[in-house]
């Protein structure tokens, strides 16, 4: 299963960084988004998997008496997916907001002309 | 000693609050600190010689080794009491020279900055620190030289002042460093103890050149000289102070306070010897063309500096002690000579030496200051300018081989040429008819014909009673160079003798050129047909063609578009990766340790991959933002299937919350449009790949490695026992990590007001293009 979730991981990353080489704006979200679930999956698997066994003590127990998930990734993925679903919701609301002023969605459109020569 | 080196800085700080007070006769007050720290450096006289040194130490950053460490000793009293000596009678010159002046208090400030920096160069013992107040002097002087900033031409030759002893310090800065580091101390006298150690080195080679760069660049030696007849452009009594006493003068300070440490063997003298030789027959020859005054004094400093690099270079306690005597010499006469030219040109409002004359007749004690400093210059008997002379032919005559004949030679021509500049700049305005333009000319105030008056006298009243400075200054200042204690008074007359020979040939061959040689604009015009060989012109070359260069590159490095950037940092980050991980060993995976997978697992992968699949070439958006909630409540599943109820929750709830949002605001958007041509899309699938593929690889890698559980077995057994909860992830977040949790908080908050402050603000019409 590793295996799987290793290549799984490898693909989100290629196509989020696919995404992120874009020039439309809308695809450069995409791009973070699929990014962060390739980071995510990344740092799940690495903390080992485990099957069926969440990180909750037993109603009746003070203590674990099986084995259990690693609770740690988990606390910090979850940090992380909430964390970027901020980032995802300022950034949809400021690409509408560019949309608006320059009726686009290239990137390029957003660079002004340098000042040529010093 | 600390207070006397800062002094000049709070003093330049004072004048920003109180700078406007100083007005009218006021100005005269500003004099008061050069003057004070003269006294305070002159009380050191007896002691200094009697052979004591006087050490100062603060620590600051031990542990790089700075420290305010200050040693006083004979090198460094001669140049305190040139600093503030000429100092003072600067100050006092410039008051009245720049009476009314609306800058007036910025002139004082910049040059008590300027000063304290000189002091701090000369009297520091630890290198680091020298070098603080050696750039200190580079930045102030840039401030001084360009002064008249509403013009171009000052404000130019300031820059190439700067650039040319800024880079100079920037090389000596590594060559300080690596002395310090191969040492073991950033203090001169404890590098002088091991200076057999340093000299052994392999990188003494490189020290010396580093050092070297750093002395030449400040002291205007050849090829880096242009900068001082540049600096000219500077208000004169700026001029006098910066070229006869201290900023030229560090370099060749700095050379002389590290011969002990570096001195003495063939790869100190001969690049001296060279450079010193070529720049003082270089600044010699060129000065006689002049017909700019102040252009003439600029290049008979150039040769001056010359001279000094090259009497150190020789390195016998001849030399030496003739350089201590010639610094002394130049410094007098010199800023005389400077300060005549700054009447000359306040009163006539010229500076042409064809244009002057007979000025006797109305600056009458102007023109003996100019012709006393002219005679010093020149070498005559019975000025200090003749012994310093001397000095140095009788250093050039004790080297060893064939040296004595070339260099006496050499220094033969230079001084005939220097004495036709002094001839030049200190009588040639006086002597003569007074032609008529200038006969209401009045002899100015006397804060500016004094201080000329009395550097003048002063060079011929050593020269006649030499007593009076050889055993108090110049003595214990060349000992302090050899570092060995010398006796040598000096003395008027040596009998008749090959050197009293050459001098007398000098002044002949002089006066005859003066004699015969009038300054003429057509020489000028003839020597600046050479310009485009000048070291100069070719610097200046190079220096638009780095400037193009620079251009070009950042055109094509930074061009403005992301895409690129991130191209970039990829694309390195692929290699930089991929080198380290297959240049650390095989990857392989084990099987064993793998857990079984099961149809389920397949079904939800296979989904996954087919909704990126849709997400990246849809040319929907709406498909596209479909495809990736898709993937979301995919790794949702993944998360319920290995144990993670928690994140499933979260990932679900915010998987739905940004797909409405996505569709929400972004409904009325226009299709995707296929923005790259082909080369471009297969050029970025490539990259992307591989920098998938590299990260797939660096996990399969990790997953090799043991697994540290201590941490989570922390969490896992305490969550109840500590905290009183059964959800070991969420008694992480609420309590454990408690604060962390806040601060997540308060970044989603900002970003909510930054959502909620977008979404209701409304656009002006104008704003709206």
């Amino acid at each position: 299963m590793e295996l799987l979730l290793v290549i799984l991981i490898g693909i989100l990353y290629a196509a989020g960084i696919f995404m992120l080489l874009r020039r439309s704006m809308v695809k450069l979200l995409i791009g973070l988004t699929l990014l962060g679930n390739g980071a995510n999956l990344l740092i799940f698997l690495l903390g080992g998997i485990t099957k069926g066994k969440p990180p909750v003590i037993d109603s009746a127990a003070k203590l674990f008496t099986d084995i259990y998930a690693d609770p740690i990734p988990q606390a910090l993925i979850l940090t992380a997916i909430v964390i970027s679903f901020g980032l995802q919701a300022f950034a949809i609301v400021l690409l509408k907001r560019v949309y608006v002023l320059i009726n686009s969605d290239d990137l390029d459109d957003l660079n002004t002309p340098e000042e040529e020569d010093i | 000693m600390l207070f006397a080196i800062l002094a000049g800085f709070i003093v330049s700080l004072l004048y920003i609050p109180f700078g406007r007070f100083l007005k009218g006769r006021l100005a005269v007050l500003a004099s008061l600190l050069p003057i004070g720290l003269f006294t305070y450096f002159a009380a050191f006289i007896p002691d200094i010689q009697d052979g004591a040194s006087i050490a100062f130490h603060q620590p600051w950053v031990p542990s790089l080794g700075i420290n305010f460490d200050f040693q006083l000793d004979g090198l460094s009293l001669l140049f305190s009491l040139l600093i503030t000596g000429i100092g003072s009678l600067v100050f006092l010159y410039a008051a009245a020279y720049l009476k009314g002046h609306p800058y007036l208090d910025r002139f004082y400030a910049y040059l008590s900055l300027f000063m304290a920096a000189m002091l701090g160069v000369v009297l520091a013992d630890n290198v680091l620190l020298l070098f603080i107040f050696w750039e200190l002097t580079s930045i102030s002087s840039f401030f001084l030289i360009g002064f008249n900033n509403d013009n171009a031409d000052s404000r130019k030759s300031a820059l190439v002042a700067l650039g040319v002893t800024g880079g100079g310090g920037f090389l000596l800065m590594a060559g300080l460093i690596l002395m310090g580091h191969l040492s073991g101390s950033y203090s001169i006298q404890e590098m002088i103890a091991t200076n057999e150690y340093l000299k052994g080195h392999a990188l003494y080679g490189l020290i010396l050149l580093l050092v070297f760069v750093g002395a030449f660049t400040k002291s205007a030696q050849f090829p880096f000289h242009f900068w001082l007849p540049g600096a000219m452009k500077a208000p004169t009594p700026i001029s006098a102070y910066l070229h006869s006493a201290t900023m030229v003068k560090a370099g060749v300070y700095l050379l002389a306070r590290l011969y002990p440490v570096l001195g003495g063997t063939d790869y100190w003298t001969y690049p001296l010897i060279i450079i010193g030789g070529i720049t003082m027959l270089y600044g010699a020859f060129h000065s006689i063309f002049r017909t700019d005054l102040k252009g003439i004094l600029a290049y008979s400093t150039i040769s001056a500096l010359g001279i000094l690099v090259f009497l150190i270079g020789i390195g016998t306690p001849q030399s030496l002690l003739a350089a201590a005597v010639f610094i002394l010499v130049h410094a007098l006469y010199k800023a005389a000579l400077f300060l005549t030219t700054g009447v000359i040109d306040h009163e006539t409002g010229t500076r042409d030496v064809t244009q002057l004359s007979g000025l006797r007749k109305v600056l009458f004690p102007l023109a003996i200051a100019g012709l006393l400093a002219a005679l010093s210059s020149a070498g005559l008997p019975f000025t200090f300018g003749f012994i310093g002379k001397d000095l140095v032919y009788e250093a050039t005559l004790h080297t060893d081989g064939i040296l004595p004949l070339v260099l006496t030679g050499l220094a033969v021509v230079t001084n005939i040429f220097l004495l036709y500049a002094g001839l030049l700049a200190g009588l040639k305005p006086f002597a003569g008819r007074l032609p008529e333009r200038y006969s209401a000319i009045h002899l100015p105030h006397a804060l500016m014909w004094a201080p000329p008056l009395l550097l003048a006298i002063l060079g011929i009243a050593f020269g006649a009673f030499p007593a009076l400075a050889d055993a108090s200054l110049l003595n214990p200042a060349a000992t302090a160079m050899i570092n060995e204690a010398i006796d040598s008074p000096l003395k008027i007359w040596h009998g008749f003798n090959t050197v009293l020979l050459l001098s007398g040939i000098t002044l002949a061959l002089g006066v005859a050129l003066y004699l015969a040689r009038k300054p003429s604009a057509h020489g000028l015009a003839w020597i600046e047909r050479f310009n485009p060989l000048s070291p100069k012109h070719l610097i200046a070359s190079l220096t638009r063609a780095v400037h193009r260069f620079a251009i070009r590159y950042t055109r094509t490095l930074h061009n403005g578009f992301l895409r690129v950037y991130l191209l970039r940092i990829i694309i390195f980050a692929v290699l930089l990766l991929a080198f380290r991980l297959f240049s650390g060993g095989a990857i392989r995976l084990i099987p064993d340790q793998l857990s079984p997978v099961g149809i389920y697992e397949i079904a939800v992968v296979g989904i996954l991959v087919a909704a990126i699949y849709l997400a990246v070439t849809s040319t929907s958006r709406l498909t596209a933002v479909v495809a990736t909630s898709v993937i979301g409540y995919g790794m949702c599943l993944l998360f319920v299937f290995y144990s993670a109820p928690d994140l499933a929750m979260t990932q679900f709830t915010i998987d739905t919350l940004t797909v409405v949002l996505f569709v929400l605001v972004l409904f009325r958007l226009p299709s995707f449009l296929n923005l790259a041509n082909r080369g471009t899309r297969i050029r970025d699938w490539l990259v992307a790949s591989a920098f998938g593929a590299v990260i797939a690889l660096i996990g399969i890698q990790v997953l090799n490695q043991p697994i540290d559980d201590t941490i989570s077995k922390f969490y896992g057994d305490n969550a109840y026992v500590l905290a009183k909860g059964k959800n070991v992830v969420n008694v992480i977040l609420v309590d454990f990590r408690g604060f962390d949790t806040m601060f997540e908080i308060v970044v989603l908050s900002i970003a909510a007001i930054g959502v909620f402050s977008l979404l209701k603000l409304r656009l002006k019409a104008s704003e709206k293009e």
